[in-house]
């Protein structure tokens, strides 16, 4: 028994889930109790899907359990076939099903219902929705794809045509799978290959049937795509791609390695317009040296942001950790490479105190160390699942590929303090108007405004800083006489706020109720003393 | 499950059904049953609302990953520096019987205690894989209530094969109710008013029951669980929430008496409701009461423009949360609106009987759900506005309806006569966000 108050990763049957609503034309039974049909929502709240998953619940009760839940089970199974006749029918159990034992998988079997059935082993109680989605995909593909080499010679068939590849992994709910697809497909086209089949978003179960028509794979999602790439690879001997295209120094890296698979020559330099690495050369960057970032994310995108932090943007990693198990030991590697040690739980709580302790200036995480931050301060960046409805951005927005690394600029700076402001801010250290909080953290308006200025009108906190009026000048009273107000203005733009309300603040608590220059300085000078 | 109400009980006092304006009718609606694949939550739901309404509790699903999933989900979670709900998720070992499970949760449960020593009430919730392998909650609510002091340990079932959605909330009140002490024989009556209400409801609710006479007054759950009021044959029930059958017979096993009543929706059946309340206290006469009727008013008066948008629109209810058919009741009877389909997971017909007098009597009313039949049903009766969970909203939008989410009624103050124009309101947003937008 494991205590848990959240959780990175569903269940399994929500894997299966994720791959029967990525492809079309199938059709997922599972058999689970009414309530488990919450999953839905995933799929049409935070992804904002226009149709159900293709999921059909058993939803079966405490009245069925005296009787007979397999029979259930079956007159389910039946009529989802009748009902939406996919071309493959995939059946599977959720947790509380598989303490049943109703042998869905049997049953599955036996069904005479017309057309391909896959029965799925989902073992609720020991795997999650990660693998459950890697071993559906596998599952799909095993059944579905060729299981030797076609007979016609390799040579022949690539005569006078593009070399070919299959993109495996993307998936719906999949973190900027939607994007990282298109950018992906538009650099495997600058390059000069073509795409036989991407799976399983978009594909149908005849498209698995063709995948050995592609010289090998691009395994974009390790966790969903690596026990299916690894059984192609053993059946028709087609290669796939370690590398996974996220920064600049991966993608030509992937470009590399696909164009040696493919054995044609890679064209890095006409392929890379990435606007990063002259973004993180320009002198406006120099702040980004050294700053201090926490990793934690799965572990493909913790690899990867390791790499970026580290190599393209100048960053120190001071932290880096997964929640996916199985994928431990590379992170591990990875972590001693940077000189620490690396964090594997999944309990959001040891990774908040370990980002606590570790004080970094920057946390590139999933959406719950994205909230950890916003409670110690520390600016995050969502670089990795579970998903949250905030990343299906309605613009293109992949985080893989050429576009991918120039999001990634955007996305691992934004949190921190822009470096102009940053500047400014040393010039000014020493003024009483300095704070040293960025101003877009915290008390960040709901309108999102990155205007410093609007940004401390609308701190909440500075507002409840002024205490009650004394008795006969209230902060309503008070008015600001000419030279006072020029001075003011002379304030740099990002602390003027913060300038007028201190001194507001001290005006008021000392019954002045016009502020001279005098009182401005004064104010200055009581400040800057603490 | 549900159980019927014992019938042979509290016939003792008139109850106050009906608002007076309305035509008694003698017939009531047909209830058609449907079985088939269901779209609800299961009871766990209910914990995102009950862990706010009872501060000083913590909610313990003994469950699956699946359960703290369905939580997660379902509550915003992560805002929380650390909520007050988790789960204990069981694991191969528990299953296997490598680990004894109440060693384990007796484990967890320590370990939880010394987290948050801020507790004072701990709920052992059961879910489905716990009732599957037959883990006794209720044994180790007594057990953990023996080793720990300061923490009274209660259980109960949001599972999924028991409850839907807001019967987990009828478990966990069920349960409170065994705990409320004993009222004497002889104690001076009190109303007790049961049901999750918003705090600014129950605030308004209990400043016009003090200005009408009636002061002894109970809500359950009450604010703290150090005060849950005491019961007894001098109770006086009003029902705040339509869901809560089972809590219902637990109160009625103590002797406590219902008056059956409409539920607070609407300035009609805000005003009946108040009406029963007033009357199991012998305070009938105070339903002329200046604040009472000057806040009656004010409801119908605020009810105005919103009559104007849904008057003779139609609309069609998933079954979700049980509150279809108070909620179909007020929006046909003082909104005029058309009821396509009135559809509940279950209808609880004694705790209903006065709501269901006022539906029309042809009106389509379904128990059950059957959700491929039922979605072809909704499309092809293009209803104004259909009220369903949050899995059906967007493809029933994608096919051109306009939806309003059921769980949003069940977290939105809607009770009262001050909130009667906010219920309202839910129902015009759809569609006047529908009449603005052209893209």
């Amino acid at each position: 028994m494991e205590l848990t108050l959240w959780t990175y990763e569903g269940p399994s049957h929500v894997g299966a889930m994720r791959i029967a609503a990525s492809m079309r034309d199938v059709h997922l039974v599972l058999h689970a109790p009414q309530g488990d049909a919450y999953a839905n929502l995933l799929f049409t709240m935070i992804q904002r899907d226009k149709q159900r998953p293709p999921v059909t619940f058993t939803t079966f009760q405490a009245k069925h359990l005296g009787g007979d839940t397999a029979e259930l089970f079956q007159s389910r199974v039946k009529k989802a076939a009748d009902l939406h006749s996919p071309s493959l029918l995939l059946v599977g159990a959720s947790c509380t099903a598989e303490l049943l034992q109703d042998d869905t998988a049997g049953f599955g079997k036996r069904l005479d219902i017309g057309m391909p059935l896959i029965p799925l082993d989902l073992p609720a109680y020991s795997k999650r929705e990660n693998w459950a989605a890697g071993e559906t995909f596998y599952q799909i593909v095993r059944h579905l794809a060729p299981r030797t080499k076609p007979d016609q010679p390799e040579q022949g068939k690539k005569t006078g045509t593009r070399p070919t590849c299959n993109i495996l992994g993307p998936t719906s709910l999949g973190f900027r799978n939607r994007d990282d697809l298109q950018e992906i497909l538009r650099l495997l086209e600058s390059i000069g290959v073509d795409v036989n089949v991407v799976a399983p978003l978009s594909a149908s179960p005849s498209d698995i049937a063709r995948l050995g028509d592609a010289d090998c794979n691009v395994v974009l999602y390790p966790e969903v795509a690596l026990p299916a790439a690894r059984l192609l690879e053993r059946n028709l001997g087609q290669p796939y791609t370690k590398t996974v295209p996220l920064g600049v120094g991966a993608t030509i890296d992937f470009v590399k390695e696909l164009c040696g698979l493919l054995g044609i020559e890679a064209r890095i330099d006409q392929m890379i317009e990435s606007r990063l690495p002259w973004y993180s050369r320009s002198v406006d960057s120099g702040y980004l040296t050294g700053k201090r970032v926490f990793i934690f994310a799965d572990a493909m995108h913790a690899l990867a942001a390791a790499r970026i932090a580290k190599e393209e943007m100048g960053y120190d990693v001071v932290g880096l950790g997964t929640y996916e198990r199985g994928f431990a030991k590379a992170v591990r590697a990875k972590a001693a490479e940077l000189g620490i040690e690396a964090l594997i739980t999944d309990q959001y709580l040891d990774v908040e105190a370990a980002i606590s302790e570790s004080a970094p200036d920057l946390i590139l995480g999933t959406q719950m160390e994205r909230h950890v931050g916003k409670r110690l301060g520390i600016g995050c960046a969502v670089i990795s699942a579970p998903v949250h409805v905030q990343d299906f951005p309605a613009r293109y927005s992949p985080h893989m590929g050429i576009e991918g690394a120039n999001v990634l600029f955007d996305t691992l700076v934004h949190p921190l303090m822009m470096g102009l402001e940053e500047h400014l801010l040393g010039m000014f250290r020493e003024d009483f108007e300095f704070q040293d909080v960025p101003s877009h953290l915290g008390h960040q308006p709901a309108t999102g405004t990155h205007a410093p200025e609007a940004v401390m009108e609308n701190n909440p906190e500075i507002h409840a800083s002024v205490p009650d009026a004394s008795p006969d000048v209230t902060a309503d009273d008070l008015s600001w006489a000419d030279d006072a107000k020029a001075e003011l203005s002379r304030i740099p733009f990002f602390v003027r706020g913060k300038a007028r309300k201190n001194t507001e603040k001290y005006a008021v608590e000392r019954g002045v109720a016009l502020v001279t220059l005098d009182v401005l300085y004064d104010a200055k000078a009581h400040y800057g003393r603490h | 499950m549900n159980a019927p109400l014992d019938s042979g009980m509290n016939m003792g006092s008139q109850p106050i059904t009906a608002p007076q304006s309305a035509d008694c009718k003698t017939s009531t609606p047909v209830i058609q049953r449907e079985e088939g694949q269901r779209d609800v939550f299961c009871g766990l739901t209910s914990i995102v609302w009950l862990h706010r309404k009872i501060p000083d509790a913590f909610f313990l699903v003994i469950g699956s990953r699946t359960c703290a999933h369905l939580l997660q989900s379902a509550a915003g979670v992560m805002i929380f520096a650390e909520p007050r709900f988790a789960t204990a998720i069981l694991g191969e070992r528990d299953l296997a019987g490598m680990a004894d499970a109440h060693e384990e949760i007796d484990r967890v449960v320590a370990e939880l205690v010394n987290r948050r020593p801020d507790i004072k009430m701990l709920f052992l919730v059961g879910s489905c894989p716990s009732e599957v392998i037959k883990l006794d909650l209720d044994n180790a609510a007594d057990r953990l209530n023996r080793s720990h002091e300061n923490v009274r340990v209660l259980s109960f079932s949001g599972s999924g094969i028991e409850t839907t959605f807001t019967e987990g909330e009828d478990a966990c009140l069920k349960t409170l109710v065994e705990a409320c002490p004993e009222a004497d024989a002889n104690a001076e009556p009190n109303l007790l008013i049961v049901g999750c209400l918003a705090d600014i409801i129950e605030d308004q609710m209990r400043r016009t029951f003090h200005a009408c006479g009636v002061k002894r007054l109970d809500f359950l759950p009450s604010k703290s669980t150090s005060e849950l009021p005491a019961i007894g044959p001098n109770t006086r029930i009003l029902l705040a929430q339509p869901y809560l059958g089972e809590t219902l017979t637990a109160l009625n096993v103590r002797g406590a008496q219902h008056f059956p009543a409409l539920f607070p929706m609407g300035a009609e059946g805000t005003r009946a409701w108040f009406a029963a309340g007033l009357a199991a206290m012998d305070q009938q006469d105070q339903i002329d009461h200046p604040m009472l009727k000057a806040a009656y008013d004010r409801a119908r008066y605020s009810l105005e423009k919103a009559r104007q948008e849904l008057d003779g629109k139609s609309i069609f209810f998933f079954p979700d949360s049980q509150l279809e058919i108070p909620l179909a009741r007020f929006l046909s009877q003082e909104l005029g609106m058309t009821l396509k389909e009135v559809s509940s997971p279950y209808i609880h017909q004694q705790i209903m009987q006065s709501e269901l007098q006022l539906l029309p009597s042809d009106v389509e009313l379904r128990e059950g759900q059957d959700l491929e039949a039922q979605s072809d049903r909704c499309v092809a009766s293009s209803p104004d506005i259909t009220v369903c969970g949050l899995g059906l909203a967007n493809p029933l939008e994608a096919r051109g309806l306009t939806t309003k989410w059921s769980i949003e009624l069940v977290f939105t103050p809607i009770q009262g006569f001050e909130q009667a124009c906010d219920l309202a309101n839910l129902f015009v947003r759809p569609l006047d966000r529908r009449t603005r937008l052209a893209v």
